[in-house]
This record gives structure tokens, C-alpha cells and sequence, in this order.
């Protein structure tokens, strides 16, 4: 067998399931070529490798969406069912989505904003974003007749692919890096997968994955589902202007890692603007990534259209992607919505942590503390002025990188006693 | 027979390099590009390679050795 990390022209075929039918999914098309595939578990141009998208029939979706229509649905992603690529009805459903969209007073307060809003997609059933993609995902994995799913992660995805697989009842095959936090390796053994820990660094995981979607026939929720699954992080952008009610922000700050998030946010704003459903976007999109992992970040600041793939060293192992398969789409959605673009530095990251959960009472994981502290550097550097509304994505929870803050938690430890009691806290001044 | 593609990215120093044209020469294989966008300073191509498995594998492995980056076309497939 070829070990070079290439992957074979053989593709993938299989059959839809009889009866099988999707009302407003017209195709899959090439994003760099425009060439048009059938909808099957395919993700990438045969003919220029470039990625494929869903295409949708808007003017048919434009008949029957609403907001009313879509408020009176469930109080989940799968509101928007209409703008997904599967059909809502069998949805993979563990009420994913509408999470909080809080007002940030403390924190705004802070930094110097009067509308700063903290969207909380920590508290998802999987305690990450990776439940809107991981359903969508999953739900299609079902409609294709495929029996086995698998996914390559840093942890999320790891942990929301293998909940949605318990609830689908399909076998799930994940693959993770040895050197994982241990809140992630649990957060995803627990729901009985087969849990693969991998010797070698994310490059190694990657290589082999490509290798294992071209020889076996499962569903890789992120390799030969990709264009179904990254459909799923449009919710956060539709949530966010439906809560808002119905306009978008005029700034959205979010982490990046292949890139799919950021451009998924601007996308489903684009498309609830072009149907009708908000005033004009004028969203500026911010991109956030960790110093240790910033290949996006870096070619908008050296003004290059190239991402140059790095070789990742962060604590924001969410977010460590070296070569993102979306970055330059990323790229272009930032340049275009006039953005900024910040690399946190490392030591800067679990600080960001800790000013979330101490002014607004919420425990995100280090990718939003990438967000936070990113946050602050655009306010500093004038990229988001005071009296704009602006939304943070918080997309992971703190409990599953404990070992991030670990360090900034000391308990005071005291005998049952009274004087005990009165003596630790006179000590540290706090009586 | 196998064909494989790649996607390699160059770093400053190789750029100017007719590196695809040396790859299709040392080793018995036919290079295709299929994809490619050069800066002054950083580049990248997707190449479809066809031959014996042992022959890409050895001009990868010679490309590699030059510090030319070699991904599979689906780039990352690890995520968060
Ligand atoms: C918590 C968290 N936030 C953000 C991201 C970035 O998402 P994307 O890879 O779509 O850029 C990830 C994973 O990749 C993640 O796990
Ligand atoms: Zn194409």
C-alpha cells in the first residue's frame, strides 16, 4: 500500500437509499470551478481537487421560509432545517443549537464596549459547536445507508461525532493524537466508540485518516462528508441574527482552526440577507487564532493570498491545524468583510479564560480563550469601536482543558474549625 | 499502476526551482498539474502523479527531502 499521504482518484460511491429525496439541495459545486456533482458523499473536484459546496435552490426556499415559519420551529439548530442539507424530519438530534446569546456587561465594561454580546455554544450536548456540524453530518451519514462513521480530532469533534453515533445507533471509528487533554479522551471514550489513540503529531493522524478514507467505506465526517458537514456551522450565524432580532452584528470575533467556522458565520448571514430575512450584513468578521497556530492569521497580516502551513505548538489544541483545509476561504471572507485578524499570544490564551468566567460567570475551553483575549487586542488597537454591537464566539468548555487554568486555582485549605477558618482568611486579608 | 495526488508547498528558496519538471525526470513518473498558485515568496501546487506505487513513493520522499511540504489534497482532516 502507498504510505506517501497521497490519496487515490477512486471514489466513493454509494447508492442513496430508495425514496430518498431532497426538496431544496440542488447539487454539490466546485468552489474553485463551478463544476457540478450529484449529491453523494464526494469532497473534493475531480477535475481541479478544488473543495465542493452544497448548492441550494434559494428561490424555491425563498417561497416558504420566514421568520415566523422558522420561530415556530424546534428550539434547536434544526430550526433552519430548510437551509440545511438533509432532511429535518430524521434529523441526528441531540438539541444542538439555539444556545444563549448573553449581553456582556461586565466584560464589556472592561474592554470598553457598550454592546458586547458572548454567544455560549459551550453549553451544546457535546459541550462544543461541533454539534451543529456533527448532526448534519451524521443525519446525512444515515440518509447515504452508511452503518460506520469516523472522524480525526483534536477532542470536540472527537466527543460530538461519537454522542451522535450512540444516538444514531452506527458504529463510530475516532482517531485522536496521543497527546490529548484527558477531559477529551474521556469526553469521548464514554460514549463507546472505538477511540484510536495515534503515536505521531497531527500531520501523522492527518496523513493516515486520508489514507483510511480511501480504503474503507465509512462515512469520515470531515473527509468524504465535509461539504454536508461544515453546512452545519451556518446555524451559529442564523442563531446569532434571529436573537439579535433579526439584523447582524456589526462585529463577529471568532477562533479559528481549518477555517470552516468563520466562513460558515458569513455565509449564513449572506444567505438570510439575499433571502430577505435581515437588513444589509455589514458584519466586520474578526479572526482569531493562538500565536502557536496562526497560518490564517498571518497571511492576512503579511497580505499574502497563500496559507503557508505551520508546524502547530499551542495550548489551543482545538484549534491546532497547521495546514486548514478552508483557510483560504477564510481568507477571502475576512478581506472582504473588511476584518481584522489577531494572533494571541501563548501566554495570553488561559488568561483570556479567566477574565470570561470572572466577569460573566462562563467556563469556556482554550479556544475561547483565544476569542477573549484576541477581543481585547482588536478593542486596543481600534478595530472595534465602542458603541458597536459586537458578538464573541464562544465555541468550547472549559471543563474539557482543565489543565489550561489548572495553575490559577488555589483553594484555601483550613482545618473544621472556626479559629482555623478566621486565620486563613485574615492571613490573605480577605475578613 | 497508481496515481496519487498531492498537494506540495514550497517555501521561498525552492520557488524559483523547476522542481516538478527535476520530479518527472529522476524518477519514472508523469506529473500533472492540476492546481497551483505561486507568490514571490511561498507557493503551492496540486499534482497528480502517475506511475509505479515505488516510483511516487521515491519522488515524494525525494521532494520531501528538499523541503518542499507534501499534504494529501484533502489537506486536514484532523479538526477540533
Ligand atoms: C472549540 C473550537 N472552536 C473553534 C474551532 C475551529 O473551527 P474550524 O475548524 O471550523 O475553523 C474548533 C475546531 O476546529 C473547536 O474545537
Ligand atoms: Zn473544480
Amino acid at each position: 500500500m502507498l504510505r506517501v499521504g497521497g490519496v487515490r482518484t477512486r471514489s466513493l460511491h454509494v447508492l442513496p437509499r430508495k425514496g430518498y429525496r431532497l426538496a431544496y439541495v440542488t447539487a454539490l459545486k466546485c468552489r474553485e470551478c463551478e463544476r457540478e456533482y450529484p449529491v453523494e458523499p464526494l469532497n473534493v473536484c475531480e477535475f481541479c481537487f478544488g473543495p465542493l459546496e452544497v448548492a441550494y435552490d434559494y428561490e424555491a426556499i425563498r417561497k416558504v421560509i420566514s421568520r415566523e415559519q422558522i420561530s415556530k420551529g424546534p428550539q434547536t439548530m434544526w430550526r433552519y432545517a430548510l437551509l440545511l442539507p438533509v432532511d429535518g424530519e430524521n434529523a441526528v438530534d441531540l438539541h444542538g443549537g439555539f444556545t444563549p446569546l448573553l449581553k456582556a456587561n461586565n466584560l464589556g465594561k472592561l474592554l470598553g464596549l457598550d454592546n458586547l454580546y458572548i454567544k455560549n455554544d459551550s453549553v451544546n450536548p457535546s459541550f462544543s459547536f461541533k454539534d451543529r456540524v456533527v448532526s448534519v453530518a451524521i443525519t446525512k451519514a444515515l440518509e447515504f445507508g452508511f452503518d460506520t462513521v469516523a472522524c480525526a480530532s483534536t477532542g470536540n469533534l472527537a466527543g460530538s461525532v461519537a454522542a451522535h453515533a450512540a444516538k444514531a445507533g452506527m458504529k463510530a471509528l475516532i482517531f485522536i493524537p496521543a497527546d490529548l487533554e484527558r477531559g477529551k479522551v474521556v469526553g469521548a471514550g464514554v460514549y463507546g466508540p472505538t477511540l484510536v489513540s495515534v503515536h505521531g503529531s497531527y500531520d501523522d493522524v492527518n496523513r493516515l485518516c486520508s489514507e483510511l478514507a480511501d480504503n474503507y467505506h465509512w462515512a469520515f465526517v470531515n473527509i468524504n462528508l465535509r461539504p454536508y458537514y461544515a453546512e452545519g456551522s451556518k446555524t451559529l450565524g442564523y442563531e446569532v441574527a434571529e436573537q439579535l432580532g433579526w439584523r447582524a452584528p456589526d462585529h463577529a470575533v471568532v477562533p479559528l482552526a481549518s477555517g470552516a467556522l468563520f466562513t460558515k458565520i458569513w455565509k449564513g448571514l449572506h444567505e438570510l440577507q439575499d433571502l430577505g430575512l435581515i437588513p444589509t450584513v455589514k458584519t466586520r468578521m474578526h479572526a482569531t487564532q493562538p500565536a502557536g497556530c496562526a497560518p490564517i492569521v498571518d497571511a492576512f497580516l503579511n497580505g499574502s493570498r497563500i496559507i503557508r502551513p505551520v508546524r502547530p505548538n499551542t495550548i489551543a489544541k482545538s484549534l491546532a491545524i497547521g495546514n486548514p483545509a478552508d483557510g483560504i476561504y477564510a481568507l477571502r471572507a475576512l478581506v472582504q468583510s473588511q476584518g481584522a485578524a489577531c494572533n494571541v499570544p501563548e501566554d495570553e490564551i488561559a488568561e483570556g479564560v479567566k477574565l470570561l468566567a470572572e466577569t460573566e460567570g462562563i467556563f469556556t475551553e482554550t479556544a475561547g480563550g483565544v476569542v477573549i483575549s484576541g477581543l481585547k487586542r482588536l478593542v486596543q488597537a481600534g478595530a472595534i469601536k465602542r458603541d458597536e454591537l459586537t458578538v464573541a464566539f464562544i465555541t468550547g468548555n472549559g471543563l474539557k482543558t482543565q489543565e489550561a487554568v489548572e495553575g490559577m486555582v488555589h483553594p484555601i485549605t483550613i482545618e473544621p474549625t472556626m479559629k482555623s477558618f478566621q486565620a486563613a482568611m485574615e492571613d490573605r486579608q480577605l475578613l | 499502476m497508481g496515481r496519487v495526488r498531492v498537494r506540495l508547498t514550497f517555501p521561498e528558496t525552492l520557488v524559483p526551482r523547476p522542481l516538478i519538471y527535476e520530479l518527472g525526470h529522476r524518477f519514472q513518473v508523469v506529473t500533472n498539474i492540476r492546481r497551483a498558485h505561486v507568490e514571490e515568496h511561498v507557493g503551492w501546487v496540486v499534482l497528480e502523479l502517475d506511475g509505479e506505487e515505488d516510483e511516487i513513493e521515491h519522488g515524494l520522499v525525494w521532494t520531501r527531502s528538499l523541503g518542499v511540504r507534501v499534504d494529501p489534497v484533502t489537506a486536514d482532516v484532523v479538526e477540533g
